[in-house]
């Protein structure tokens, strides 16, 4: 298997420095390695800098120290947007633009990257089938059309539309009912192992991370403080890993 | 009804008013949009200008539209007698809405959004014309709509100096205290007014979201 994401000491801290939440250090010297068809679990409380490290390796925050290598090329190196056109994002809820169709909004990378019209549908069609969306019956609605579990579907879709080798899913079904939510963490365990692709997958869900993680890293006050396989994880005598268990016995 | 009489034997002149008057509101809301709309988007860059900006547009406002008609005659270039000096300065009055409602129609959109739009890996451009634009669409249109009928409004007191317009019949009927003449210049401006309100209203609403 082959590193598709590499982190490197990665750090992050506030903007400016002094007074208030200036400087304040929301990642520190972060490592691990993501390989393909492997997903790692980001867990930890809110504020433990899960979605921080998220941004970081796509760009949307720039690192403060350390390095992410994204199939073998170093992110620095990158010009942000292309970056990220190569790194499947999904986030909770509000990730789908209110203005565009579904076809629109699964068809929107593959647009800028300049796709003819008819590749574009093609290929939306073929994700929102994948997803468990009839095309015919959700192409032509709008975000607010649709359930909150449709939509979480419709964001999963779009982060595949040009086949990127990495996906980044920050609590992507963070906010569905319990009954969705489990449908839809089901589903998703299957296209893990049909996609291959590696992910980082955030949640501070510990059922969710055993479920659908290949590994688990825990992560307080900005570092990594545990990283290992779900069997591991329920070994460890870390008190941030009790604690989590122990919330979710 | 002596109105209606008065609109049949003067229909020459009542329609050339008339189209000078849409002509002036038109143009000048047109060159109002080619600068405003840009003006607004670059304050959402550089937020630093914003209080500048927009406290010069305010100034302009509040200067009196005869008093500022008045002042452009003796400018070269932008001044004189005519059209010319009459849409200088219904461009200057119409800025502040537009320039504003394209500030904070940008500024308003959910930060949240404008992240989902950059993770999906859109340059700064294709964030404006993809997301920003789209969805601030209404808010702009808003303030498109109140330019367009103060300019409406405005555009009468453009008769003063020479411009034409609906305002010729309200300044002929003061001078000579006819109360028929001013209402034949001011009521077609008044129905000008509310059709452009109706009219963009029902754009504006064609972008309103969710």
């Amino acid at each position: 298997m082959t590193d598709v994401l590499e982190v490197r000491g990665l750090g992050y801290a506030l903007p400016g420095r002094g007074k208030g939440e200036e400087g304040r250090v929301l990642v520190e010297d972060v490592s691990f390695t993501v390989a393909a068809g492997e997903t790692l679990v980001l867990l930890g409380r809110s504020g433990s800098g899960k979605t921080t490290t998220l941004k970081l390796i796509n760009r949307l925050l720039e690192p403060g120290g350390g390095e992410v290598v994204v199939a073998g090329r170093s992110a620095a190196a990158v010009a942000p947007h292309r970056l990220r056109r190569g790194i499947g994002y999904v986030i909770q809820d509000v990730g789908l633009l209110p203005h565009m169709t579904v076809e629109q909004n699964v068809g929107l990378v593959p647009r800028l990257e300049g796709w003819a019209p008819d590749r574009i549908r093609e290929r939306v069609h073929e994700l929102l089938a994948l997803v468990g969306l009839a095309p015919g019956q959700f192409a032509g609605r709008r975000p607010h059309e649709l359930s909150g579990g449709q939509r979480q579907r419709v964001g999963v879709a779009r982060a595949l539309a040009v086949d990127p080798p990495l996906l980044l899913l920050d609590e992507p079904f963070g906010a569905l009912d319990p009954i969705t939510r489990a449908e839809l963490q089901r589903e998703f365990k299957g296209l893990e192992g049909r996609l291959g692709k590696a992910m980082v997958f955030v949640t501070h869900d510990v059922r969710e991370g055993f479920q659908l993680g290949t590994r688990i890293g825990l992560m307080q006050g900005g570092r990594l403080v545990f990283l290992g396989t779900a069997e591991e994880f329920r070994r460890s005598t870390h008190p941030e890993v009790r604690a989590f268990l122990e919330a979710a016995a | 009804m002596s109105l209606v009489r008065f609109y049949l034997s003067n229909s020459r002149e009542v329609l050339g008013l008339l189209g000078q008057h849409v002509l002036l509101v038109l143009v000048s809301t047109a060159i109002a949009v080619a600068i405003g709309v840009p003006v607004g988007i670059l304050l959402t860059r550089r937020p630093s200008w914003r209080r500048p900006v927009l406290g010069l547009a305010n100034v302009f406002q509040t200067i009196p539209s005869l008093a500022l008609f008045g002042f452009l005659i003796p400018l070269p270039l932008l001044g004189g007698i005519g059209a010319r000096t009459a849409i200088v300065a219904l461009v200057v009055y119409a800025l502040l809405p537009i320039v504003r409602n394209t500030y904070t129609g940008i500024v308003g959109i959910d930060p949240a959004i404008r992240e989902a739009g950059r993770g999906m890996g859109m340059t700064d451009g294709e964030l404006l014309r993809l997301v920003e634009l789209p969805l601030a669409a209404s808010v702009i249109l808003a303030g498109i709509r109140v330019a367009t009928v103060v300019g409406v409004g405005t555009a009468t007191i453009a008769a003063a100096i020479g411009a034409g317009g609906l305002g010729v019949y309200i300044f002929r009927g003061v001078a000579v205290v006819d109360d028929r003449l001013i209402l034949a210049g001011a009521l077609p401006a008044a129905l000008l007014a509310l059709a452009a309100d109706g009219l963009l209203g029902l754009v504006e609403r064609r972008f309103a979201w969710r």
